[in-house]
């Protein structure tokens, strides 16, 4: 496993990293990032026990080509240089910090990897990081914590501890995490990665979980932080593309073929110029589309 | 001798007993003959008695073929309190043949079988501790599986000769007209129990619920009947089925059942009319779910489902989905409760449902199964019976019998716990492979290679993931490694018979 840095992330699928049965079914269930969870799922009793399990799932575990994300225990607690320093030996894609609050934690952090990657003979940065935002302090740093290293995957909004720090809780209507949400946003958007929306838990509420997904969505993160498995196919539904957008993104792909085919650098499609923005619009529309079966191998339309 | 499976048949008891090696699940077009009960004749006027103990002195005797149904399954009386007579009363030699054995019997069972009353034992299955005892050698005879259609043949050809039938119903009326569906222990269709009524030389009904004469709708007739018992209380309905079943929240078995949907919705036999029978356990459930949502959205409907029934299949009967639902049993009070009310929903009996040798069951006509498996082998053979530690616990039921369907889907999850499901070859055959035809577990479906007919029509959809079997056995081994082979003495326990009555495979006494 190496760590990409650009992929489909519609779907990150938190699993407690002490629950052997969830671990080793976490793969079959199409979610773009699996997190193995060392902190909040398990007690304080077990977190040595959880380290090795997760360690050796990395390991041998059939994720079914899942994006695997680590989340280690905190800068602030006992668990943390074990934590690196096994998933760095396990080669984990990607490691997430949870209650992020500067750049210098995430700096400290990489720091950390690249000891544990000498010592374990891993190759220098091929592991990415990503930061849990959960706090005022996280938001308001979001920036320079989007910034603070090239290895940086993306942010995440958490929902739960960012509301307790700013003295609320969840509202269904979400209107206390509008600030968080725009703003880890926006600072993920600046520093080119990726931006994960927080955790819906009310399973028995469907119709509360597509409002807050399709908001997200239109306010264009890349996906969804979830507790079940079966969120994955509604988070699905809400990002896949519509049959419009596939034919759309299908001509712009054969406009540059075209293009390239004249050896012209300028593209047109229906005699409008095709900018860079639509042409990578188009190729996220497709990439989409395929991991949705929604298009065939030749790039026909074929979702109902 | 080895039979078409590969499996090893003890030869004495073979010849011994005049049994045959199974050979294929091609049924052909044999003549049979059927036979017929003795009746002693009556007008009807003394069928009343009050007192259990005087129909069992009068009917029973030592050596005797005694049956019962099963439909009560945990919530049934009628067992237990005929069998507590019958060793009160040191009968002795007696054969075992209902239509299935549950929990609630077990001990019974045991305590008869300790005690020189029980000698010999036909079922459908038998779970607990009485297959733990039957598996240690509890039982010097070997009990015979049998499925729901091959128990029905070999009653109607004389195979198991049943001199007393102990029926429970929830209602009857003085002369025996009775029927599932009303009263305080109700469990709907009465079709295993209907062939016991038809064939067996003495018929007992055993009732807390006497009512006026005719009682109708008269599943069992009264003139199939010799005595009606009323006892105080029949069953427990709390324990015959839960009230209404509720929908798996285990996201791996709604994995599976939408898979499985997947493999329904893109098969050939997936058109206006088709038909379908699925079991009750969590997946099965969730594909009714599925399969409903995917009939509304492309406007099709079913001419019938079959099998055991539920309560969201009896839904879809309610919808419009479903135009017939053929129910041999009912698996919980909504859909026991709706046979009453919905004259689509048609009581079958056994041979109806399943019977091999008959002029065509409705297995014949029955285009889609949806069945579960202890383990499936690379060969598409599939445990019903046994499980990882080699011992009795499961029942043939209806498996093989609804296996006939023009595509049969297994689902399985690829390991169970430590132990895999898809594996080099199963513990104990009870459907051979031969007519199995797809295999849907979380980590892809596999399909017979027998069918390159459905292995060229699922090939072309994207979404399916089609894999080898022996790719997906690889799978699970790498999971759970390989086991040690399970160790057995050279006794026999049981012999798992297929649909003609030849033998499939045995289970062997398991080491101490």
């Amino acid at each position: 496993m190496t760590y990409v840095k650009n992929r489909l992330r519609r779907t990150m699928m938190f699993v407690p990293g002490n629950n052997p049965s969830m671990i080793k079914d976490a793969g079959i269930y199409g979610a773009d990032s699996i997190m193995l969870d060392l902190e909040d799922a398990v007690s304080l009793t077990e977190k040595d026990a959880a380290r090795m399990l997760v360690y050796n799932a990395i390991k041998t575990v059939d994720f079914g080509g899942a994006e695997i994300v680590v989340r280690i225990n905190g800068q602030d607690t006992p668990f943390y240089d074990e934590d690196v320093k096994a998933m760095v030996r396990a080669g984990v894609d990607v490691i997430r910090l949870p209650k992020t609050e500067s750049a210098a934690m995430i700096q400290k952090l990489v720091k950390d990897m690249e000891v544990a990657e000498e010592e374990y003979g891993v190759e220098k940065g091929s592991i990415g990081v990503m930061a849990a935002i959960e706090s005022a302090k996280g938001v308001l740093n979001a920036p320079e914590i989007a910034t603070a290293t090239p290895l940086m995957m993306g942010l995440a909004v958490s929902g739960e501890d960012y509301t307790a720090d700013m003295h609320t809780r969840r509202y269904p209507d979400g209107r206390e995490l509008e600030f968080a949400r725009n703003m880890v946003l926006q600072a993920a958007r600046a520093a080119d990665v990726y931006a994960f929306d927080t955790v819906f838990s009310n399973m028995n509420d469907p119709e509360g979980f597509y409002r807050e997904t399709n908001y997200i969505y239109e306010l264009g993160y890349d996906g969804k932080s979830l507790v079940n498995p079966r969120q994955i196919e509604m988070v699905n539904k809400v990002f896949n593309p519509t049959k419009d957008e596939i034919e759309n993104a299908i001509a712009v792909q054969s406009a540059i073929r075209e293009a390239k085919a004249k050896g012209s650098g300028v593209i047109s499609m229906n005699g409008k110029m095709v900018d860079k923005p639509v042409v990578e619009k188009a190729n996220r529309v497709i990439e989409t589309a395929k991991a949705s079966s929604l298009i065939d191998e030749e790039g026909n339309y074929i979702g109902k | 001798m080895e039979n078409k499976v590969k499996r090893n048949l003890p030869d004495n008891l073979m010849s011994e007993m005049g049994l045959k090696p199974f050979e294929t699940v091609d049924i052909g077009n044999p003549e049979v003959n059927r036979v017929a009960p003795k009746v002693r004749v009556t007008t009807g006027a003394d069928k009343v008695v009050n007192s259990l103990e005087e129909v069992i002195k009068r009917t029973v005797q030592d050596g005797m073929t005694i049956s019962f149904h099963h439909h009560f399954r945990n919530g049934d009386f009628a067992f237990n309190k005929v069998m507590d007579l019958i060793i009160k009363l040191g009968y002795k030699n007696l054969t075992l043949a209902p239509s299935s054995l549950t929990g609630i019997m077990n001990d019974k069972v045991i305590e008869a079988i300790k005690k020189g009353v029980i000698t010999d034992i036909t079922s459908s299955g038998m779970r607990g501790s009485l297959g733990d005892f039957i598996s240690h050698g509890g039982l010097k005879k070997p009990v015979i599986f049998r499925s729901h259609g091959n128990r029905a043949r070999s009653i109607e050809e004389g195979e198991i000769k049943i001199d007393v039938a102990f029926l429970g119903v929830p209602n009857a009326d003085p002369a025996g007209n009775a029927n599932g569906q009303e009263g305080d222990a109700i469990f709907g269709s009465l079709g295993y129990a209907l062939i016991d009524a038809q064939y067996a030389n003495k018929v007992v009904l055993l009732t807390d619920n006497i009512v006026d004469y005719p009682n109708t709708p008269a599943s069992i007739k009264q003139t199939q009947v010799d005595y009606v018992v009323k006892v105080d209380q029949i069953g427990d309905a709390d324990k015959i089925g839960s009230g209404a079943t509720r929908f798996t929240k285990d996201p791996k078995e709604l994995k599976i059942a939408q898979m499985v949907n997947q493999v329904i919705v893109n098969s050939p036999y997936y058109k206006e009319g088709f038909s379908f029978q699925t079991g009750s356990g969590g997946a099965a459930l969730a594909v009714t779910r599925y399969l409903r949502q995917s009939m509304i959205n492309d406007g099709i409907t079913a001419s019938f489902a079959l099998g055991g029934i539920t309560k969201p299949t009896t839904d879809l009967l309610d919808e419009g989905l479903v135009k017939k639902v053929m129910d041999v049993q009912d698996f919980d009070k909504g859909a026991a409760a709706s046979m009453a009310k919905n004259k689509d929903q048609q009581e079958i009996d056994a041979s109806w449902y399943a019977d091999p040798h008959n002029k065509g069951a409705v297995v014949n006509n029955l285009d889609i199964a949806i069945l579960s498996a202890l383990q499936i082998d690379t060969d598409f053979n599939v445990n019903v019976m046994t499980g990882s530690d080699g011992v009795i616990r499961g029942a043939i039921g209806g498996h093989q019998d609804a296996a006939s369907a023009k595509m049969t889907i297994i689902t399985a999850p690829l390991v169970r716990g430590r132990n895999a499901t898809v594996v080099p070859a199963v513990e104990t055959v009870v459907t051979p492979g031969d007519s199995i035809d797809v295999l849907v577990t979380e980590r892809g479906i596999a399909i017979n290679p027998k069918r390159p007919d459905l292995l060229a029509a699922f090939s072309k959809v994207t979404n399916l993931n089609i894999i080898d079997i022996k790719e997906l056995q690889k799978m699970a081994e790498q999971q759970v490694g390989s086991p040690k082979a399970l160790e057995y003495t050279d006794n026999t326990v049981a012999l798992i018979q297929y649909r003609d009555g030849s033998i499939i495979d045995t289970i062997k006494q398991v080491k101490e």
